[in-house]
């Protein structure tokens, strides 16, 4: 009865790990006195960001070559699924001195 | 180009003089009040351009500017509410507020192009001035810590434009 239960737990176990793949996290990144962090985060296609803006003022991130453009209004939460590989400098076109890197890989 | 220089080294100047006509450091009441004061210069200036501007680009930053300055100051004044502090107006917050206006008629009279690209370097010259009075001034006199910090997020939020207005700037050329 013991060893049954066991293994239906294991293949419980095995088949959740392989319904949800490795490569599909949530990344957050926060926008607090007019400064992302973390400065460098690393993800893979297909994760989703969670751009948290804690300011009183609306934020961007606006990747510089072009990749993503993402507008954050003040106190809110905005998400967006990434979808090219590489290595993407961004910044907040409202204050241009807010920048930080993500490193996507394929 | 050397116009533009002039512009922003009479506007720093102005700045700096207008501040350290004052003496003594400023008092906590003071310094709320040139901070306000300096929000509200900013806006007004970014409502003529709303009216006045032709470029997409500087209607975009002046809406930028009274989003954010009417953010700043509405916090400012939550604190000074807050820590039952009254701003008092002073020879400084009288000084810029009097330049202000000067700038603002001198605005008016401008058109077109010639009006975009006036308001945004004066946009620049005139947040490198506050940022240049924040560090060197009003956050170093600052006793009460929550002000001190507003301001300090208020220095970032004016380099932040600062560097917007010279990006508007380069791409008007």
């Amino acid at each position: 009865m013991l060893p049954g239960r066991m293994l239906l737990i294991v293949t419980t176990l095995t088949l959740g790990a392989i319904a949800v793949p490795a490569h599909a996290a949530t990344i957050q990144i926060v926008m607090e006195n007019l400064v992302m962090s973390p400065p460098e985060a690393t993800a893979r296609v297909g994760d989703t960001i969670e751009w948290i803006n804690k300011d009183i003022f609306a934020h961007t991130a606006t990747a510089r070559n072009g990749d993503f453009d993402v507008t954050m209004p003040p106190k809110k939460t905005v998400t967006s699924v990434l979808k090219k590989a590489g290595m993407v400098e961004y910044y907040c076109r409202y204050h241009p001195n807010m920048k930080a890197v993500l490193i996507i890989a394929p | 180009m050397f116009v533009r220089l002039s512009a922003a080294i009479a506007a720093l100047s102005l700045v700096a003089s207008a501040v350290l006509a004052e003496g003594a450091n400023p008092t906590d009441p003071q310094i709320a009040h040139i901070a306000y004061t300096a929000g509200v210069i900013d806006i007004a200036a970014a409502k003529q351009a709303i009216s006045k501007a032709g470029s997409k680009d500087v209607k975009a930053f002046a809406e930028d500017m009274v989003r954010d300055h009417e953010a700043v100051n509405k916090q400012a004044l939550d604190l000074v509410k807050k820590l039952k502090v009254t701003p008092e107006d002073n020879d400084t917050s009288k000084t810029l507020s009097k330049q202000a206006s000067d700038k603002l008629a001198e605005l008016a009279k401008l058109k077109g192009a010639d009006y975009d690209k006036a308001y945004v370097a004066n946009e620049v010259a005139y947040h490198k001035a506050v940022n240049g009075a924040l560090e060197t001034q009003l956050i170093p006199s600052a006793s009460n810590a929550e002000l001190k910090s507003l301001l300090q997020t208020g220095l970032k939020i004016f380099q932040g434009h600062q560097q917007h207005a010279e990006h508007v700037a380069a791409a008007l050329k």
